[in-house]
């Protein structure tokens, strides 16, 4: 193709293009390094908040064993467990969690610490939440006043527990004019809650860690019921069912979190305004 | 408005410092898409360049296959590797699920058919007199197909160019397939979608800058390359 001739400038340009790609790509190659290293299944609200990037490196320090977390809700986190995708799941739906370990995917489930939900609302409180005696009431009477309630409908620990109230005072909300299924993490629907103006419930560790940072114009309106009451579980995946999962390293995870050395690393994390998130309470 | 202002600063303030994280950030996002774009070129130019020159049957479904998959929402794609990689899914014997090269599959299905199409039409769009001509010069049809594809470098330039920026810009599936972990799957988009997330759009919005700015230095480079192509043609 000698007639061609003027194309072969570009061509080379093409090909040093492509070349370039090809070298940037090699360095792509993984890095596969014989370190040990687990990946953990957990939520939004504990990478959110800063625990595992406090906690995360004194567990490495110690044992060389990094972790790697995927954050998703807790519906998703179990999920990942099952499949196999996951070695260990750190999440906050107890019933799921325990349903999960009888049907033989998990193994060695242990509480690790707690904190609490919160329900929030605009300051001027319209459905006259602040001051009844609990949350069943509480929601109850957002009902009835049919003023906006923002779900998290995603399936997360913080929904379930939404649901179980609903389902405590026999209320069936969904498609409800006033009832907001949003499908997002924890923060976004506080911050949805706060421009809709609307209540919501969230975990208190989200709403101490944003409520200033995302100039949340809300309040905690309902607090302190048992039935808020938000645990935190660890577990490893299988063994037997999912051969390749990493058991061993699992167990030194699950071992260290609720070993004296782990829980004291929970106790004494702090948000960035001192204030205590999660309090540990393994057996 | 301040927070706009703040996310200028912000990005001005980490391109200075040159943060290790980000840097290790803003280079896994290069090499995840860099070589997937690669992938997708090798593979797209060809079948572009196949079904723009040769009349097969099943080159029509093909073609219109090819345009309907460059609008897949990325979410998909991304669920659709989730599901083929997952360890209970057909492929989960290779333990590829949240790694770099589980992300690289998935922007290589987002990037094909954008690369195969435009390479198709850019083909497709060639003078057929061109064809003749360098068949009556006593062409091979592999040297005439050669001839074509030289001709028509522009138009399959902008297809590659195009994949580029789909895979550059992309968040939904490599938030899936990738899982976002901090220091090994974590890129630029999955980190700006994280630090909204977070509420800290001001970090994210310049992380968001930073993003357009190594978008339009890459973009700067190519088109310097294709401009030069351009003046020389007669």
């Amino acid at each position: 193709m000698n007639g061609n001739k003027k194309g072969g400038y570009e061509m080379k340009l093409l090909r040093h293009f492509f070349t370039m790609v090809f070298v940037l790509s090699l360095f792509a190659t993984i890095n596969a390094s014989e370190e040990k290293e687990i990946l953990c299944a957990s939520t939004t609200s504990t990478e959110n908040s800063g625990l595992f990037a406090y906690i995360l490196p004194v567990f490495e320090k110690k044992t060389g064993i990094k972790v790697k977390v995927v954050a998703r809700g807790t519906g998703a986190a179990i999920e990942m467990g099952k499949r196999g995708d996951a070695d260990v799941a750190f999440v906050h739906a107890k019933e799921q969690e325990l349903k999960a370990v009888e049907e033989g995917y998990f193994v060695n489930r242990h509480d690790v610490m707690y904190n609490d939900f919160v329900i929030i609302g605009p300051p001027d409180d319209p459905s006259k939440i602040k001051g009844v005696k609990s949350a069943s009431d509480a929601f109850r009477a957002i009902a009835d006043s049919g003023h906006p309630f923002v779900s998290r409908g995603d399936n997360s620990g913080t929904h379930t527990k939404e649901l179980s109230i609903w389902k405590k005072i026999g209320m069936e909300p969904k498609g409800k004019t006033w009832y907001l299924e949003v499908g997002q993490g924890m923060e976004k629907t506080q911050r949805i809650a706060n421009e809709k103006r609307a209540y919501t419930l969230t975990d208190r560790g989200t709403w101490l860690a944003t409520k200033d940072k995302d100039k949340l114009e809300m309040t905690i309106l309902l607090e302190g019921d048992p039935l808020l009451f938000n645990q935190y579980g660890v577990m490893a995946v299988n063994p037997e069912k999912h051969k390749h999962a990493k058991y061993k390293e699992a167990m030194e995870f699950v071992n260290w979190l609720i070993s004296k050395e782990g829980q004291e690393a929970i106790a004494s994390f702090k948000d960035k305004n001192g204030n205590q998130l999660f309090i540990p309470n393994a057996k | 408005m301040n927070s706009i202002i703040e996310g200028f600063l912000k990005a001005f303030s980490l391109i200075l410092t040159l943060d290790r994280e980000l840097v290790g950030i803003i280079i896994l996002s290069l090499q995840v898409s860099g070589t997937a774009l690669l992938i997708a070129s090798l593979i797209g130019i060809p079948a572009g360049t196949i079904t723009g020159l040769m009349k097969f049957p099943g080159r029509g479904f093909i073609i219109m296959l090819s345009n309907t998959f460059m609008g897949l929402p990325p979410v998909v794609v991304g669920l659709f590797v989730y599901l083929i990689l997952s360890r209970s899914g057909p492929l989960g014997f290779m333990g590829l699920l949240y790694t770099p090269s589980a992300m690289i599959v998935a922007q290589i299905i987002l990037a094909l058919p954008i690369v195969t199409s435009l390479c198709h039409s850019a083909i497709v769009n060639i003078d057929p007199i061109m064809g003749q001509a360098a068949a009556t010069l006593g062409a091979t049809p592999y040297q005439k197909a050669l001839a074509i594809v030289r001709e028509a470098r522009h138009g399959i330039f902008s297809g590659i160019i195009a994949g580029l920026g789909r895979v550059m810009a992309e968040v939904g599936a490599i938030l899936i397939v990738g899982g976002n972990i901090a220091g090994y799957t974590r890129v630029m988009t999955t980190t700006i979608a994280l630090e909204t997330d977070k509420g800290n759009f001001e970090l994210a919005l310049a992380l968001g800058i930073i993003l357009l700015i190594i978008s339009l230095l890459i973009n700067m480079v190519l088109y310097v390359f294709q401009k030069k192509g351009a003046q020389r043609r007669p």
